[in-house]
């Protein structure tokens, strides 16, 4: 991935940084510039707001078949989580056995390597989540 | 808005095809078509070609016209336009030139869809899908395009019971499809115990679960209804077509369950057409993964939402039962080069319409349906189409 | 004015290996090998986890106890022998993931295993200074011993942050002091993958003569002995050498339990006094005083004077994040796990 590609991302990708609409209080993670409920009603009205990444699982898979960039961690879990804030986010559940995810399963962020160009290249960071 | 056929099909076969390269499968699907439907070079007005990737897959850019040149028509100035709709490329194509017919722009059109996956690695390749999901939020973190899917048929089976069996039912039933299909990359059966043993690839999601990586293209010719006649006796009537977007992301979407654009994209298209999913024969719809075709065939309206994977088990989508859903063998058995996909669904539907499928000729086919998607759902596109017109 | 601890975090990868599967490997007797080094497991980090990842999640865990502004954090020294960079520092993306950035003074530390505690001095310094209101000083590691080597069996992952200020302080630091000469004891070479050592030369002259000079001289000046502290936590490369150097200056095991941890998640180096003070602070009652001696190769030795407060008590102590929920909460892997996660295992290119 392109360094500022990333770099742009770092607050959402550290610290859960999302929106939410200055009109009709909805809130988005990933940030969003335009609320889809509110539309122009939203213009220059979106905050930024940190999400505390808790919520469950909603569903998840165990991946076997990786990208390069995961290979040594197959096989590993993703799972699309519900954040206690009512929002939902794709990623990576660690620190659990692939035998004892499920949906439904509490978990909290943790803060983990998610990437890196090669190894003489930039260091990705961001949120994956575990057991809560 | 003036009424479209389709005057001319054509496809290469599909599959790894080593020995020919993008353009080459591009000109041989095109010619096809063009032969098939009696018309010549010079009447062609524009030429549509889906394509999802050509830029990553062989590092080119701008295909249309390079395929426009190889046809032999560069000297005639074709205009000629790709269109990109990731897994739903060749649809959307389908689409333009429907539109740029239908509405007088032009008159005679070909649809192309090609692409050439195999001459870079299949870790790669895989990649290249999982850049139709959301790649900011979704790929960088290892959510794979199998993954996606898998996480989907997770959700359903834990919603509506829908079993591992019922999944590898879907992938069954389409190579046996495929195995009477001539140009699918899969001409053998599998036995459910074959798909189920297979190696995962993303729990639920085994090797088997999963349409291949291919290479292919698929042509159709359009022209205006009331001039079809001149060019063919079996012109096959685009009776509409629906297409639907929605979040891009899955997890951004209503329900992870039910591809909300399926439904809106299928709703539109019956409602042109003046029918509904009951008074149609046959559907081409999109199986990149077992689950997937569980999922259309439910939102399109063919089952009930939660029945899809018991109406497999049932047998009600196997061949000339109560609605045969892929005859090809689908992207399962056919293969899956990604921007040809919604082209020759296309071809296939109209191939059954005109009665020539041969060995799995659907009985007394009046409308077939084409439901092809882009990325997890972000796009869907729908065409109905009425044969013995 | 007073300063000292005003919170604190640690953190241990829950992978674990023990020295029976890692002498399996080379042929050496695993009972010999777990007695001789004391060690009966140590932790290994996950694939996607390092240096950094070790230091955010301990900073995360010290900041949820106390009630700091982030802004008002002026100074992040992440102290540690195996940072993800060569250039470029850990510290920075630290400030960023605990939203410490931008107004703040930020860089690593290297000096073996100690290179956490010269953090805290740092930070005491510039908080004693008036230059800063508070300052995250974090030890953190994972450290690779080079397959075979002796090392393999205890170096280890982990890492603990502390935040140092003046209000609200949970355990006052009476007085530091430092004890360093140049002694080539251990070391990296710029490039090199493994440390390298010099055996049995990293013992008497090394961490016995440095921690013992530096203990000694720090109560001389604090007029102190051991039987004045409730707790010491010394570094602890194995599990024999702070158990030896503990009887040598006076001290009961009693007294180093509770900080001892090397026996069973390996020597986390930067981490390793750090986790083990924080070890101790889970349980400590205030008016409990607490020696605590950091060694790195190289040479030196940093020492702490630190007496608990009643503000200990208002400090949310509990639950998953203590350090004895980090260890229980493990799985042991296999060597072939191991090396895989370590990185050992070649891949091809991309």
């Amino acid at each position: 991935m392109a360094i500022p590609r990333f770099w742009r991302e770092i607050p959402s990708r550290y610290n859960l940084i999302g929106t939410e609409c200055g009109n009709c209080g909805k809130r988005y993670f990933p940030p969003r510039i335009i609320c889809p409920q509110c539309h122009r009603k939203s213009f220059g009205k979106m905050k930024n707001v940190r999400f505390t990444g808790s919520g469950e699982i909603v569903t998840y898979s165990v991946i076997h078949n990786a990208p390069k960039a995961f290979e040594m961690q197959v096989p590993y879990i993703i799972a699309i989580i519900e954040f206690e804030e009512g929002v939902r986010a794709t990623g990576q559940i660690i620190d659990c056995e692939v035998e004892d995810v499920k949906i439904g399963m509490k978990v909290s962020p943790a803060f983990r390597k998610i990437g890196e160009d090669g190894k003489s290249g930039v260091i990705y960071y961001g949120y994956k989540f575990k057991p809560a | 808005m003036r009424e479209v056929a389709v005057i001319g099909i054509g496809e290469t076969k599909f599959g790894e095809l080593w020995d020919k390269s993008f353009r080459e499968i591009g000109i041989e699907a095109g010619l096809l078509a063009i032969s098939d439907s009696k018309i010549k070079g010079e009447e062609i007005d524009a030429l549509y070609i889906g394509n999802m990737s050509a830029g990553r897959f062989i590092d080119q850019e701008h295909i249309a016209p390079l395929v426009a040149d190889y046809v032999g028509l560069a000297g005639q100035n074709l205009p000629a336009t790709r269109i990109e709709g990731a897994g739903a490329s060749g649809g959307l194509a389908l689409s333009s030139a429907y539109m740029a017919v239908a509405s007088e722009v032009h008159d005679i059109v070909v649809v192309g869809g090609a692409e050439k996956m195999t001459d870079v690695s299949e870790v790669y390749a895989q990649e290249i899908l999982a850049s139709t999901a959301d790649q900011e939020w979704e790929s960088v973190f290892g959510a794979t395009f199998a993954g996606l899917h898998a996480m989907i048929a997770k959700r359903h089976m834990h919603e509506f019971g829908t079993t591992r069996e019922q999944l590898g039912m879907v992938a069954v039933k389409n190579h046996k499809n495929g195995a009477l299909n001539p140009n699918a990359q899969y001409r053998r059966e599998m036995a459910l115990e074959v798909v189920l043993r297979a190696p995962m690839v993303a729990e639920p999601l085994g090797l088997f679960d999963c349409a291949p990586l291919s290479d292919g293209a698929a042509a159709l010719v359009l022209c205006p209804l009331d001039k079809a006649k001149e060019y063919t006796d079996n012109p096959v009537r685009i009776a509409s077509c629906g297409q639907a977007g929605d979040f891009m992301a899955l997890h951004d979407r209503r329900d992870i369950c039910t591809m909300d654009a399926t439904v809106v994209a299928g709703k539109k298209a019956f409602k042109y057409a003046g029918i509904g999913p009951s008074d149609i024969n046959l559907a081409e719809v999109h199986d990149n993964y077992t689950i997937s075709e569980i999922l259309a065939i439910e939102d399109i309206g063919f089952f009930k939402k939660g029945e899809g994977g018991k109406a497999t088990e049932e047998g009600k989508t196997a061949l000339n039962s109560e609605i045969s859903i892929n005859s090809s063998g689908g992207l399962k058995a056919r293969g899956q080069p990604v921007g040809a996909t919604g082209v020759a669904q296309a071809v296939e539907v109209v191939r059954q319409l005109r009665g020539e499928a041969g060995d799995r000729q659907v009985k007394d086919a009046r409308y077939g349906l084409t439901h092809n998607v882009g990325g997890t759902g972000a796009s869907v596109i729908v065409h109905i189409f009425e044969g013995g017109v | 004015m007073e300063v000292g601890i005003v919170s604190y975090g640690a953190y241990v990868p829950r992978y674990r290996i023990k020295p029976h599967e890692i002498a399996a490997v080379w042929g050496v007797d695993g009972d010999a090998m777990s007695k001789g080094l004391g060690i009966q497991s140590k932790s290994v980090p996950g694939p996607d986890e390092d240096v950094i990842t070790i230091a955010v999640e301990a900073a995360r865990i010290a900041l949820s106890r106390c009630k700091i502004d982030t802004k008002d954090i002026g100074s992040i020294y992440v102290g540690s022998e195996s940072h993800p960079y060569a250039v470029k520092p850990s510290a920075t993306i630290v400030a960023e993931a605990i939203g410490a950035t931008p107004d703040l003074t930020a860089a690593d530390y290297e000096f073996a295993c100690k290179a956490g505690t010269a953090a805290i001095q740092t930070c005491a310094g510039l908080v004693g200074s008036g230059s800063i209101k508070y300052g995250v000083a974090i030890g953190s590691d994972t450290s690779q011993g080079a397959p075979g080597d002796a090392l393999e069996y205890t170096a280890s992952a982990g890492g603990a942050a502390f935040i140092i200020g003046s209000e609200n302080v949970i355990a006052k630091i009476n007085r530091t002091c430092s004890y360093t000469t140049d002694t080539p004891d251990f070391w990296r070479r710029e490039g090199e993958k493994y440390p390298s050592h010099g055996g049995r030369f990293t013992g008497e002259p090394a961490y016995f003569k440095h921690i013992i000079s530096c203990a000694g001289n720090l109560m001389k000046k604090q007029d102190t002995k051991p039987s004045d502290y409730n707790y010491a936590v010394f570094h602890q490369p194995n599990g024999k050498f702070p158990v030896s150097v503990a009887k040598k200056l006076g001290f009961t095991k009693e007294q180093i339990k509770e900080g001892l941890l090397t026996p069973v998640i390996g020597n986390t180096y930067s981490g390793a006094v750090m986790i083990g003070l924080a070890a101790v602070l889970d349980v400590a009652k205030p008016e409990d005083r607490i020696l605590m001696v950091a060694y790195g190769s190289g040479a030196g030795s940093d020492s702490f004077d630190i007496t608990v407060t009643d503000e200990i008590e208002k400090l949310n102590r509990n639950g998953t994040q203590s350090v004895s929920a980090l260890i229980k909460n493990h799985k042991f892997v296999s060597y072939a796990t191991y090396a895989k996660y370590m990185g050992k295992i070649h891949l091809r290119g991309a």
